[in-house]
């Protein structure tokens, strides 16, 4: 069975073919890192505009890469959210005119959800585990009970782990994208020169807030300016401050649901500093640390695919007019 | 032009200052928030949220991914964010368009030209977690 799998929710537009849910016939994902360089962000007007001119030619060159033809797909599966729109809408809509034309299923998948089974395109996992997903666009912690069946222990109440980083890196006006930049200027850097805040810490809960922390860095870098001396630790401090809240309320998380397990994915999880830091500490608390390798960390059609195909064992496809969405219901 | 002042001394005085905003709106309402990156948009959101009988209101986080995200309370809450995009890209957005079922906040809106009407939010860091908190009815 050959699974075809689309994600548009963001940057890159990514198609992968899968077969037997296992393995990966084809999977290309266009950066667009060079066109958004040059203006310090994801632009999401280009994004969508690249998106339109990029499918059809990815979807293209995946099926001759696999060595397939379009005749031989048994499933279209397709990010229909969160992230966003407009983006996501030219995936959607591709995905639904090739399951007309080809008259094969649909389904519609969460995209949070597919980086949390992501790790099943390179080993089997038991269930449950704790999944944390961070990215340029979520911080999300879930129970997974089963590839379909699971809970959101806990979010972002306002940025993103790695948006924080994108605007920090954009204020500094030392490039995009933001994660990769600070983790080169980090490496270089004490990460106890500065104290940053660790919001939310000590919370009752698996919720995160990284906008405070992102203010607290504007404020030292008013106050006490920054130099090329500097730069390093600053940034080495506030990536550390990051990491210790997603990986303590993480750790949390398993001890207190008892779940021995932790799946970290989404594009912020191939920082080798995260890696370390999750590892370490899951080591003295008993617990297993699993990352994907990085090129399934960052938005692949792969992870959707692979999703897509555990909901079509299971029997579920989506309707055609399977709806877009922008953000993640939590509840 | 009316202008009111406020001073919030934390996040949580924002969030109350922005459910008075809220509890005063009346669909059609348009914000457009100005203030520099950690001056407490969001958080100002947040409260506005509150103020419209948003139930998730503490969960209204950044629109800077995703552009526009809508909240539902008493009526809706199209929260804008022009961080990422600047020039014909914001013309795109038509911000008109929500105004017939909620109030829409903009934020980073000096990316954009305003009409007469729209109310204005200058929110500037007069300490580390001071701010002063300025809001112009036209």
């Amino acid at each position: 069975m050959i699974i075809f799998g689309i994600d548009t929710s963001c940057d890159d537009t990514s198609v992968a073919l899968l077969e037997d849910g296992k393995r990966i016939l084809s999977n290309i994902v266009s950066s667009q890192v060079d066109l958004h360089r040059l203006f310090g962000g994801v632009v999401p007007e280009i994004a969508s505009r690249k998106h339109i001119e990029l499918i059809e030619n990815i979807s293209r060159g995946a099926i001759e890469e696999a060595g397939i033809t379009y005749q031989n797909i048994d499933v279209i599966s397709v990010t229909a959210g969160p992230g966003l729109i407009g983006s996501i809408l030219v995936g959607l809509c591709f995905a639904k005119g090739l399951s007309l034309a080809l008259n094969k299923p649909l389904i519609g998948i969460n995209h949070i959800q597919a980086h949390a089974v992501s790790i099943f395109l390179e080993r089997e996992v038991d269930f449950p585990f704790i999944a944390l997903v961070v990215s340029g666009g979520h911080t999300v912690i879930l129970l997974m009970e089963s590839p379909l069946r699971f809970k959101v222990l806990g979010t972002t109440r306002d940025d993103a782990a790695g948006e924080a980083f994108d605007k920090i890196a954009k204020y500094l006006g030392i490039g995009y994208p933001g994660g990769k930049i600070i983790e080169e200027y980090a490496e270089k850097g004490q990460k106890d020169y500065v104290r940053f805040p660790r919001p939310m810490i000590n919370d009752n809960n698996y919720d995160f807030s990284f906008s405070g922390l992102k203010t607290a860095i504007i404020n030292y870098i008013k106050k006490y300016g920054v130099t090329t001396q500097n730069i390093n630790d600053i940034l080495s401090s506030f990536q550390e401050a990051a990491f210790d809240v997603l990986t303590l309320k993480t750790i949390r998380a398993s001890r207190e649901h008892d779940i021995k397990r932790i799946v970290v994915g989404g594009g912020v999880a191939s920082n080798s500093r995260l890696r370390e830091k999750f590892l370490e500490t899951g080591q003295k608390e008993n617990i297993e640390v699993i990352f994907s390798s990085p090129h399934f960390c960052t938005d692949n059609g792969a992870m959707i695919a692979v999703l897509g195909y555990f909901y079509f064992k299971e029997g579920i496809v989506s309707p055609l007019d399977v709806k877009g969405y922008s953000r993640m219901m939590l509840h | 032009m009316e202008r009111t002042e406020c001073i919030s001394r934390n996040p949580s005085d924002t969030w109350d200052i922005g459910e008075d905003i809220g509890r005063h709106a009346k669909p059609g309402d348009v914000y457009a928030l100005y203030g520099e990156l950690g001056a407490g948009k969001t958080q100002l959101v947040k409260g506005i949220a509150r103020g419209i009988g948003v139930k998730d209101w503490l969960y209204v986080v950044s629109p800077s991914f995703t552009i526009v995200n809508i909240y539902e309370g008493v009526y809706n809450l199209f929260h804008v964010d022009f961080y990422r995009i600047e020039g014909d890209e914001v013309d795109s957005i038509h911000v008109e368009e929500f105004l017939d079922n909620g109030i829409v906040v903009v934020e980073w809106a000096d990316r954009a030209k305003w009409w007469n009407g729209v109310i204005k939010i200058y929110i500037e860091n007069i300490g580390e977690e001071e701010r002063s908190i300025v809001i112009v009815k036209p």
